[in-house]
């Protein structure tokens, strides 16, 4: 999978890719066992359909009515981190991220960054704006390091090195790891993880995180992870940078505890992760560890765009939890990277539009079977297929003035829209119909042998020689 | 205009009605029942267990002796402390006759940091609450008991009251006034921890000791053996 580059191209080369994962059994095979895998710990998680059902409404009502005081709450939030000590940060673009980050590296002659998962800093390539401007950025969670170290992109959000088996990350280990000779021992294999990495966080200037909540009230950001390498990179270097979209935000602390639930139960069936970091502040007067600097940048990236229309707003009810991707069949069969967005799978198709235009995802929301699955486990209740069914819309359209998305009307083809036009004046004519469905049977035979894709495993469709009409009338 | 203003100009120019405030407490009460402080100490411990942590009851009188059990148990010499704080002065007092020795985490870690990575095979701090639903310690990093205590050292050992375990994360908030000025403040860092270090990113198997702590102990006060 790693010669096709992220090109930020994606909807060229999907399928190209797509068919590579469809070709490669232990590749569908790894992917539908995870997914298998995840979607019992979920189900496990949630044996009451009741509770279930109120926790997501809960869930939405939380998200949404946080999403409705959006700007008050950005402005409670910064003057909250503020009196905290913690320095608020605005990012319109992935550029603009990356010189704060860069300037804030450069501040303090920062040579090592060591990342706690942050899809966030994936969405603005940090690691490949760190290397440029020669510091080095040392992802830390174990299923990001090893991607990192085989020059790839996660496959998955929450389950990063999905893609790759243990012989696979075995072979890695012992070809980019010095002196670690060959094992698929998966304890063993962490164990190196662990020791390289303790090496970083011991050494390192900058920690990098995400943030799953930012509490306006209290000025606290909150992280979800299981490893510990979150609070490490939050804790041990001298200063601390959180990135975040401006959408993850709760007024409340009391709104967290039910979003925690949602997050951990949906996305590994966890009753919860083995850490919840609530960060406050930088290092007190007094207090012998922390970071005495925390950062926290707010990133737009067009999400805006999404905020300003009503229905591509619940787009921004998100809290990552990856299960729409689990439940996905068109995700389990082609895997996370044939999609070449940062966010795949069902997120990825609805988010991924405003952060890179539909010029390049215009094709993104057809790769959907419209089954529903992602909408119906959806722990905040995204209505995931309407919301893909609006950007085929968006995007198959005749372009028209004051478009609610950037690159409206990027996939409109005169000739399609005027088949279908065509089509539907047919089929709202009796006549027309009438006649249409006598020419297709009548002239059958003009109906070409091979359709394509259609006719590699099927026999060609051909109109029957009767229409049903004709057939109704011998027997009468 | 700086980015700060545009974001927010647009942000303001969206047409968003206002939404009806969540009814969190509503469904708490629905869905969460009141439970017995022996019900809530057997359910944390369940959880907690589940996720691989070890618990011990013991008493106010007897942990000590506990703790040095264990830590014999498991061959370690060395117990990182908080000097500041009753508990860990009592370590101090009960180990230091016994041949392990406390270290005492007295200075800033710039000073020992190297120290503290490598020479620390296990810690020793209190908790100051838990919760029953998801088996989750409360731990609130001070100046006396810093935040890299519960996560460097590969052992870590927990004292927890049984009689501040709550029921669920949202009751421990209300009951607490986490984040009211007057009640509970919050602190620079504020940690919920449900067992040892964890990973299952290779193939999702599941390995402990990833980054964090390989093992968890806690020593559960109050529900005595």
């Amino acid at each position: 999978m790693n010669e096709h580059a992220l090109n930020f191209m994606p909807s060229e080369g999907f399928r190209a890719r797509s068919k590579e994962v469809v070709e490669n059994p232990f590749l569908r095979q790894s992917f539908r066992g995870a997914m298998d895998f995840l979607i019992g710990k979920r189900a496990a998680q949630f044996p009451s359909p009741e509770e279930l059902e109120t926790l997501r409404t809960l869930g939405e009502q939380i998200r949404q009515y946080n999403l409705g005081k959006l700007p008050t709450l950005l402005v409670q939030l910064e003057a909250s981190l503020t009196r905290n000590g913690i320095q608020v940060h605005w990012a319109e673009t992935p550029d603009e991220a990356n010189a704060i980050i860069l300037g804030i590296c450069q501040k303090h002659s920062a040579k090592l960054m060591v990342k706690g998962k942050s899809m966030v800093s994936e969405e603005i390539e940090l690691n490949h704006a760190c290397a440029a401007a020669g510091i080095e950025a040392m992802e830390s969670d174990m299923g990001e390091y090893i991607v990192q170290l085989a020059g790839e992109k996660p496959s998955h959000i929450i389950m990063p090195a999905i893609h790759k088996t243990k012989e696979e990350i075995a072979r890695l280990f012992h070809e980019k790891v010095e002196g670690v000779d060959y094992t698929d021992n998966v304890d063993e294999l962490i164990q190196i993880g662990r020791k390289v990495l303790r090496e970083k966080f011991l050494v390192a200037d900058i920690g990098l995180s995400g943030v799953n909540f930012a509490v306006a009230e209290s000025g606290t950001l909150c992280l979800v992870e299981n490893e510990g390498n979150g609070r490490l990179s939050t804790t041990a270097p001298p200063v601390h940078i959180a990135i975040t979209g401006i959408e993850k935000i709760v007024e409340k602390l009391d709104h967290v505890p039910p979003l925690l639930s949602l997050l951990t139960r949906s996305a590994t069936g966890q009753n919860i992760s083995t850490y919840f970091n609530m960060i406050s502040g930088p290092r007190k007067a007094g207090e012998k560890d922390g970071p005495s600097e925390v950062h926290l940048v707010l990133l737009d990236n067009g999400r805006t765009q999404a905020y300003a229309d009503e229905q591509l707003r619940k787009t921004l009810q998100c809290i990552r939890c990856g299960a729409c991707m689990n439940h996905c069949p068109v995700y389990t069969r082609i895997g996370g990277h044939a999609y070449g967005t940062t966010y795949p799978g069902p997120i990825g198709k609805i988010i991924s539009p405003h952060m890179l235009g539909l010029e390049a995802t215009k094709t993104m929301a057809t790769a959907s079977s419209l089954c529903g699955a992602c909408g119906e486990v959806c722990p905040v209740k995204i209505p995931i297929p309407d919301l893909l069914m609006r950007l085929r819309e968006e995007s198959f359209s005749a372009p028209h003035a004051n478009p609610a998305m950037r690159g409206q009307g990027a996939g409109y083809s005169r000739l399609i829209t005027g088949i279908w036009q065509a089509w539907a004046m047919v089929y709202r004519s009796p006549a027309l119909y009438k006649l249409a469905t006598w020419l297709g049977s009548r002239f059958n035979w003009l109906v070409p042998s091979n359709q394509g894709p259609w006719t590699s495993v099927r026999t060609p469709l051909k109109p029957a020689p009767k229409r049903l009409r004709d057939l109704l009338k011998e027997r009468a | 205009m700086s980015a700060r203003d545009r974001i927010l100009a647009k942000l303001n120019a969206a047409p968003v009605l206002p939404k009806a405030a969540p009814e969190i407490a509503a469904w708490y009460e629905t869905h969460r029942g009141i439970e017995s402080a022996a019900e809530k100490a057997a359910r944390f411990r369940g959880c907690i267990e589940f996720a691989h942590a070890e618990v011990y009851a013991v008493s106010h009188a007897s942990w000590p002796q506990k703790l040095w059990e264990v830590l014999t148990a498991k061959q370690v010499d060395k117990l990182l402390v908080a000097p500041g704080t009753a508990h860990g002065q009592r370590a101090i007092d009960v180990l230091s006759a016994s041949g392990i020795a406390c270290r005492g985490y007295e200075q800033p870690i710039e000073a020992w940091k190297e120290e503290m990575f490598h020479d620390i095979p296990a810690s020793l701090t209190a908790a100051r609450g838990a919760i029953a639903e998801t088996g989750t310690l409360v731990l609130w990093p001070d100046a006396h008991e810093p935040r890299l205590m519960s996560l460097v050292p590969p052992i870590h050992i927990v004292l927890l009251d049984a009689s501040t375990i709550h029921n669920t994360f949202y009751e421990v908030m209300q009951n607490e006034g986490w984040g009211i000025e007057s009640q509970s403040p919050m602190p620079t860092n504020a940690l919920l921890i449900s067992g040892p270090s964890k990973t299952a990113d290779i193939q999702v198997t599941l390995a402990y000791g990833a980054h964090g702590p390989k093992e968890l102990v806690v020593l559960l006060i109050g529900e005595e053996a």
